[in-house]
């Protein structure tokens, strides 16, 4: 198992990963791109649901400074067992469905994604507009902006890059932890991790865990572009190099003469 | 016109911070409010835009009482100035400057042009318009600072120690140009500073506070360095200030000596030329540059700038007696330099001469 064995695991997981066969699904097998679709599909109904929850909740804690310890039992959820959780939600909610769906398992699978998702959102948001300075928060309502502007105008744009990295340490976590769908019973690339170990198909298991990995990568390289384009430079300090030293160089100018 | 009717701001904690404050902010002036650290000026000022609620007592705006609007309605009518700025570190320069009229409903074109304006009008380049503030220097963004709060053209700007974070030479700056600005646009102006310098510089009327948050003196800055009303006012106001008063006194027609000059590029003077072993040097256009010795042995062809004594400052014809009487204490030759309105040589006069003057008016 040591050494020896090692340099050929690869050649058979690459040999699995690359196998045509193995990303098409077939009446009894459902493939690489299917399971794949449904992984996609379990991550982005979990982020959208803890966005849906955090995101405002985030703001509004930042914003009056109220209600912070809800950001300090969202973070205890951190440590959340996740698979004794599904385990005990599957047995509480399955029954309900009697089987005829596959709900039974979809919702409990969902409840513990989004249970960790929304911390590392919530509590991002919550410090990214806590830490919007005091004076530009002042000059906001000085100004005669509304509660409703300040947060809208102000804080929030300036709270997006603590939100987009909440927002990509949740999305990797729902990625990597959305295999534990494949542990009762669903789909997803979970699927092909637990089906190789039972199997004894390591290049199988090793291959889910790769495109797991991957998946992952692929997504958080989404969000950071989509992240370039919508923080502002002057918050996320991407400026023309050109301008910025003609700027220190008037500011120079400026400040001696 | 602003008035405080027997304001107070008692903090939840018990502090009083504003004691039954009585005031008046004449319209087209500026009221500076001065005082040690931790008297109220701040509180003072935030309760006029109710960024602070005060306890009791009113606060009229013309002949609105201000808790009679809503707060957001009442801030958009008077522009507001803090320390370090407060850009919206996520916006243009000129965008920040638009903010106030684009809250008010105005077209975004309209608002980006004015906002243009008044870029220029500050004195930035309108290069920096699409920069953001983190690109500025303290300097440069104090300027934007003023230039939106200006932007939707309140009438009342209140400002707290907008100059107070940068260093002195552009402090000197940002105070010359506020002073000029306000010269074309006549705003009622509060201006908050710890500084009693900038206080008697900036203010067409100067409130001392004490700490406790009452108001110790109302004056002009020339009375308040001519009567303090008490010890605390006296002190605070500080010990030079029989010298500093001078500076709201008007040199007026002060006869001038006429003074000998060599140009800096001329032929070096001879011994003993100039009066008591000091010549003055100018420049091409008359100029005054510094002074050259010449008791002493020649120091080369031709006089170059690096010869010249720089220490002497230059008082302009008409200035205040303080800045004549200083131009003859910081000159080497004892002889302090007049000069007109683009900085040529009139002639000199002597400290001597100055104190006779002072003497004869006082
Ligand atoms: N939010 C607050 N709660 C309690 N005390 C305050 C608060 N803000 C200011 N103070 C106190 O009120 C007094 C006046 O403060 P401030 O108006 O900021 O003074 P200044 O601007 O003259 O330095 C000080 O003693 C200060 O400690
Ligand atoms: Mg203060």
């Amino acid at each position: 198992m040591a050494a020896g064995g090692a340099q050929p695991m690869i050649f058979k997981t690459l040999g699995w990963l690359t196998d045509p066969g193995h990303w098409r699904s077939t009446p009894f097998d459902t493939g690489i791109l299917g399971q794949l679709g449904a992984h996609v599909g379990f991550s982005v109904i979990a982020l959208v649901i803890a966005l849906v929850i955090a995101l405002p909740a985030g703001l509004a804690i930042g914003h009056t400074g109220r209600a912070t310890w809800v950001v300090s039992v969202a973070n205890a959820v951190r440590a959340l067992p996740t698979i004794g959780a599904l385990v005990l939600l599957v047995v509480i909610i399955s029954p309900h469905f009697y089987g005829r769906t596959n709900a039974g398992f979809l919702i409990p699978t969902e409840i513990v994604l989004v249970v960790l998702a929304i911390p590392p959102i919530l509590s991002n948001t919550y410090a990214g507009v806590q830490n919007v300075s005091p004076a530009v928060r002042d000059a906001a309502f000085g100004m005669g902006m509304t509660d409703r502007q300040v947060l809208g105008r102000v804080e929030l744009p300036n709270a997006l890059p603590l939100i987009f990295s909440g927002f990509r340490s949740a999305m990797l976590q729902v990625i990597a932890t959305a295999t534990i769908a494949s542990y009762v019973t669903l789909g997803g690339l979970g699927r092909f991790i637990y089906d190789g170990l039972a199997q004894k198909d390591y290049p199988q298991m090793i291959g889910g865990g790769v495109l797991v990995a991957a998946l992952a990568l692929v997504a958080d390289l989404l969000v950071a572009v989509v992240q370039r384009y919508v923080v502002s430079r002057g918050v996320s300090g991407r400026f023309h190099r050109n301008t910025s030293v003609d700027s220190r160089v008037a500011a120079l100018v400026e400040e001696n003469v | 016109m602003i008035r405080f009717d027997g304001a107070t701001k008692r903090y939840p904690d018990g502090t009083v911070a504003v004691d039954e404050l009585s005031l008046e902010a004449p319209s087209g002036q500026i009221t500076v409010l001065v005082g040690p650290s931790g008297c109220g000026k701040t509180t003072s000022l935030r309760m006029i835009n109710r960024m602070i609620e005060p306890t009791s007592g009113t606060i009229w705006l013309d002949d609105t009482d201000t808790a009679s609007l809503p707060a957001h309605e009442l801030r958009r009518q008077i522009g507001y100035v803090i320390q370090n700025a407060g850009l919206f570190p996520h916006r243009t320069i000129v965008d920040n400057v638009a903010t106030v009229p684009l809250l008010l409903g105005e077209d975004k074109t309209k608002a980006r042009a004015r906002a243009m304006e008044l870029i220029e009008r500050v004195g930035l380049d309108p290069a920096f318009a699409k920069r953001y503030p983190a690109q500025l220097s303290g300097g440069q963004q104090q300027r934007v600072g003023v230039a939106r709060a200006l932007a939707a053209d309140p009438p009342v700007m209140l400002m707290d120690e907008p100059f107070s974070a940068v260093d002195p030479v552009v402090r000197e700056q940002l105070q010359e140009e506020f002073l000029r600005l306000q010269n074309d646009l006549g705003k009622t102006i509060v201006f908050v500073t710890h500084d009693i310098d900038e206080a008697i510089k900036l203010g067409d009327q100067v409130a001392v506070l004490r700490v406790g948050g009452k108001l110790a003196q109302l004056a002009a800055p020339a009375d308040l360095l001519a009567r303090p009303v008490d010890a605390f006012v006296a002190g605070f106001v500080g010990r030079d200030r029989g010298y500093r008063a001078l500076g709201f006194t008007g040199a007026g027609t002060i006869d001038t000596h006429q003074e000998p000059s060599v140009a800096v590029g001329a032929a070096y003077p001879g011994h003993g030329a100039g009066i008591d072993g000091w010549i003055l040097a100018v420049d091409a256009d008359g100029k005054p540059q510094g002074w050259l010795p010449t008791g002493e042995e020649q120091r080369g062809d031709v006089v170059t700038d690096a010869m010249l004594y720089r220490g002497g400052t230059l008082a302009a014809q008409g200035g205040s007696l303080r800045a004549v009487l200083d131009a003859c204490l910081s000159s080497p030759s004892g002889r302090g330099v007049v000069v007109d309105d683009s900085g040529r040589l009139v002639g000199s006069v002597t400290a001597r001469e100055v104190l006779d003057l002072i003497e004869k008016r006082g």
